[in-house]
């Protein structure tokens, strides 16, 4: 009795990989059930059950990752501590201090000060993330009008205590990782090319 | 008795107890080793170059670890059952010839602790008293666990002795003698002398009774550990629980021994390369007990005590017959 799964069709079928395992009737007397045994028993499936493990022990092919020293790769939208980028043009910081990243946190762990600079422009002085609190949703990266706070890849930030904060300062790119070309721009809705077509912006002239 | 003979064999003694003791640490690690690779895990990798000092990092965890009594357990029994075990296992090594005879500097060394005319009779006698310890380890643990535990291992071990004593039967019939080295002489000549060769479903019998006197995979189910936790283990720690893991893993060794020893030839002739055999002999069923663990799904208990009393019995039984009928006629 096979039963159709609307959303999940497997295509099973004589072409594909996968087939239905043919299952025998139970036994049900007992000459049937000794019959069954002496099959069982002489037609060899535990030699193949032998077999199996020593061919892949001598195919070495082993599939461990040894995670402090090697890491599988992760996917460019992955959600890990975040980072504060960089114009590429100026190298100024990207965020103007609008607060939606805090408004928007559902987890209320991101805290920031700002106050108006010389130049009249909106200064961020505080910026920090209690990743103990953070639950990594991606609300900030989402609202961020500017792209200013994306979500990286580093995944491992585990700490002593049960609140950490990651400051400004850990964010933010190095001024002399952007000249070097080592900002990456988060790949998503919205994200810039980096390239020559980037045209500086009126801020710096 | 001799000042000499004392002293040679306390010596023989601290050796095979410290060999053994040693080579259980090892089984171990060559377990975790070949059932990772046979699962395409690397398995114990950071102690040590290749995880090989896995073994030390685990005899500190067991040795330091804290010794726990529980409360309602019954105290004395509670804290014999482990040696029985490992005792018992290393007593019924006194009969098993390891190596042929050498000399050292002109000494000659029989590498057996005691040459009784009795030997495999001895052997067996000794692995049967081993079932006290899981027996009584697991009633006196005040775990329903390892209670269950504990009737399992009374009925598999009673059971399987009647198997491994049948199936022996036939070919010490043939040989004449219960001495492991009589036995062992009987097939010096060469590979065409195997009892093996005479006698295959003793041996199949034997090697079968083999796997649930040790309590190895396809009959585990005596420390089951998906449905009974770590069965008689359960509530022991420490180096109590080690003991029984020594016990378990010497007893593996020493059966080993025992099976290439009757049915596979032992050491022949006695020669350097005979002796070297034996060793592989040993070392094949070693692999053995482990292949079996990554490759085969465990039995019910009622599905053991069925292949028990109703397939090996009778066929012990009818193979004792056939060859007292052959060697009348």
């Amino acid at each position: 009795m096979h039963h159709n799964e609307p959303l999940n069709d497997r295509n099973v079928s004589e072409q594909s990989p996968y087939f239905y395992v043919d299952i025998e009737a139970y036994p049900t007397t007992n000459w049937d059930k000794f019959k069954q045994v002496v099959k069982r028993t002489f037609n060899g499936e535990l030699f193949v059950g032998l077999w199996v493990v020593m061919r892949e022990m001598i195919k070495f092919d082993i599939h461990t990752v040894q995670y402090p020293k090697e890491k599988l790769p992760i996917g460019p939208r992955y959600r890990a501590v975040h980072k504060l980028l960089r114009l590429w043009e100026s190298g100024y910081e990207r965020c103007i201090g609008c607060g939606l990243c805090e408004k928007i946190c559902i987890s209320d762990c991101i805290r920031m000060e700002t106050k108006i600079d010389e130049n009249s422009r909106k200064e961020v002085t505080e910026y920090s993330i209690n990743l103990g609190r953070c639950i990594f949703c991606g609300y900030c990266a989402e609202v961020c009008p500017e792209l200013a706070i994306v979500h990286g890849q580093r995944y491992e930030n585990g700490s002593e205590q049960r609140a950490h904060f990651v400051i400004k300062d850990d964010m933010l790119t190095p001024l002399d990782w952007l000249t070097s070309g080592q900002q990456e721009e988060f790949p998503g809705f919205g994200a810039i090319t980096p390239n020559e077509s980037v045209t500086k912006t009126p801020l710096a002239y | 008795m001799d000042m000499a003979f004392i002293i040679e064999t306390i010596v023989k003694i601290v050796v095979i107890l410290l060999v053994f003791s040693a080579l259980a640490g090892l089984g171990t690690y060559f377990e975790r080793k070949v059932l990772a690779f046979m699962q395409r895990r690397l398995g114990p990798m950071h102690v040590g170059p290749f995880g090989l000092l896995q073994v030390a990092a685990d005899g500190v965890k067991l040795f330091t670890k804290e010794d726990i009594i529980p409360q309602n357990v019954v105290k004395p029994i509670f804290k014999i059952a482990p040696v029985i075990t490992a005792a018992t296992a290393f007593m019924a090594a006194a009969a098993i010839p390891f190596w042929p005879e050498f000399s050292v500097f002109g000494y000659k060394v029989h590498p057996i602790v005691a040459d009784v005319n009795i030997g495999i009779l001895y052997v067996l006698g000794v692995m049967a008293i081993g079932l006290y310890g899981p027996l009584l380890g697991g009633m006196a643990s005040a775990n329903k666990f390892s209670l269950i535990s504990a009737a399992r291992s009374a009925a598999v071990f009673i059971s399987y002795e009647v198997i491994s004593g049948l199936s022996l039967l036939a070919p010490l019939m043939m040989v004449g003698s219960l001495s492991l080295i009589d036995i062992n002489n009987y097939q010096a000549g060469g590979i065409g002398n195997w009892i093996v060769w005479s006698q295959p479903v003793a041996f199949i019998l034997f090697w079968i009774a083999a796997f649930a006197e040790t309590g190895r995979t396809p009959f585990h189910l005596i420390a089951n550990d998906h449905e009974i936790i770590d069965g008689f283990g359960t509530e022991y720690s420490g180096m109590r629980w080690g003991l029984f893991f020594i016990g378990e893993y010497a007893n593996m060794f020493f059966i080993s021994f025992v099976i290439a020893i009757i049915f596979l030839g032992g050491f022949g002739d006695g020669s350097i390369a005979g002796a070297f055999q034996l060793l592989l002999k040993v070392s094949f069923f070693f692999f053995f007990f482990l292949w079996t663990r990554a490759a085969w799904p465990d039995v019910r208990p009622d599905q053991l005590m069925w292949l028990c009393w109703k397939v090996l019995m009778p066929l012990a039984v009818v193979n004792v017959v056939i060859t007292g009928l052959v060697m009348m006629f």
